[in-house]
């Protein structure tokens, strides 16, 4: 088994807010991610996959294929939104880097066919990342 | 929905790696440069890890501000522009990076409540790090 990962970056806006808590609730538990204006992050996205090398073209995947999934279901879908407004799944979820992890991979597994899915990586800050790796 | 959480923090301290029980010749041959007994320092980076289901109400495995808190203030407050030789913890134990390394580990595993923590990577220099899980493999 040999793992692959392809990184891709965007950039978005979000806010935190639970509409079942009072306002104070939310200003406790979420802090300055409750402004309700939002902020914005440059997100980066690492997506590893896993399969068997194929003894022909000697790839776990077609880098280019993995590229243009991406692209196509994560990155021209999120970058430069506004993720609370926009993104149909966090008008019920708060857009936090755990749930956009869980997303991401929602959006992708059904589209990889050639290798599968090992981990979902997002980075919010470069010292902040959530890691998801599919139902445990 | 389990899912994994990770937050770097940073530190500087100085250590010397010195074994009272070899002899100084010995010393000198396993730990080279970092037997210098004047010591020497290091910034490191440590990586906390923390797991367990994303809480739907919150979308967190954790909140950030309960982790930030706990490590700034007992663990990067403890180092922080230390000389890890005169700490306690280090007064049995050389004071490596991965006896640092379990050592942190072992404090967010005893007194951090707010979710599982999974593992613990520092990195003592750009090209060195250490990781540790309890003595179970790291998720990867």
């Amino acid at each position: 088994m040999v793992y692959l990962t392809r990184k891709a970056e965007f950039s978005a806006s979000h806010y935190y807010n639970n509409p079942e808590f009072s306002p104070e609730e939310n200003r406790r538990i979420f802090g300055k991610c409750n402004n309700p204006h939002g902020h914005g992050h440059n997100y980066a996205l690492e997506v590893t996959v896993k399969g068997e090398i194929d003894p022909r073209s000697g790839f776990v995947v077609d880098l280019k294929e993995l590229k243009d999934i991406m692209n196509r279901e994560v990155i021209d879908v999120v970058d430069h939104r506004h993720l609370n407004e926009e993104i149909a799944e966090f008008r019920q979820q708060i857009p936090t880097t755990e749930n956009l992890a869980i997303t991401i991979w929602k959006w992708l597994s059904p589209r990889l066919n050639v290798a599968r899915l090992h981990r979902i990586r997002v980075y919010e800050t470069p010292d902040l990342f959530a890691d998801y790796y599919g139902e445990e | 929905m389990r899912a994994y959480l990770t937050k770097r923090y940073r530190f500087s301290a100085s250590h010397r790696l010195h074994c009272p029980e070899m002899p100084a010749e010995e010393n000198r041959a396993v730990y080279g440069k970092c037997n210098n007994p004047h010591g020497h320092g290091h910034n490191y980076f440590v990586e906390v890890t923390v797991a367990g289901p994303v809480d739907p109400k919150t979308g967190m495995v954790c909140n950030l501000a309960d982790l930030d808190g706990f490590v700034n203030e007992k663990i990067v407050k403890r180092f922080d522009l230390e000389n890890l030789n005169t700490l306690s913890e280090f007064a049995a134990r050389v004071p490596t990076t991965e006896n640092l390394c379990v050592e942190i580990y072992e404090i967010l595993q005893r007194e951090f409540h707010h979710a599982e923590v999974e593992k613990v990577r520092m990195e003592e220099t750009m090209l060195n790090s250490f990781e540790y899980a309890g003595g179970r493999e790291p998720r990867h």
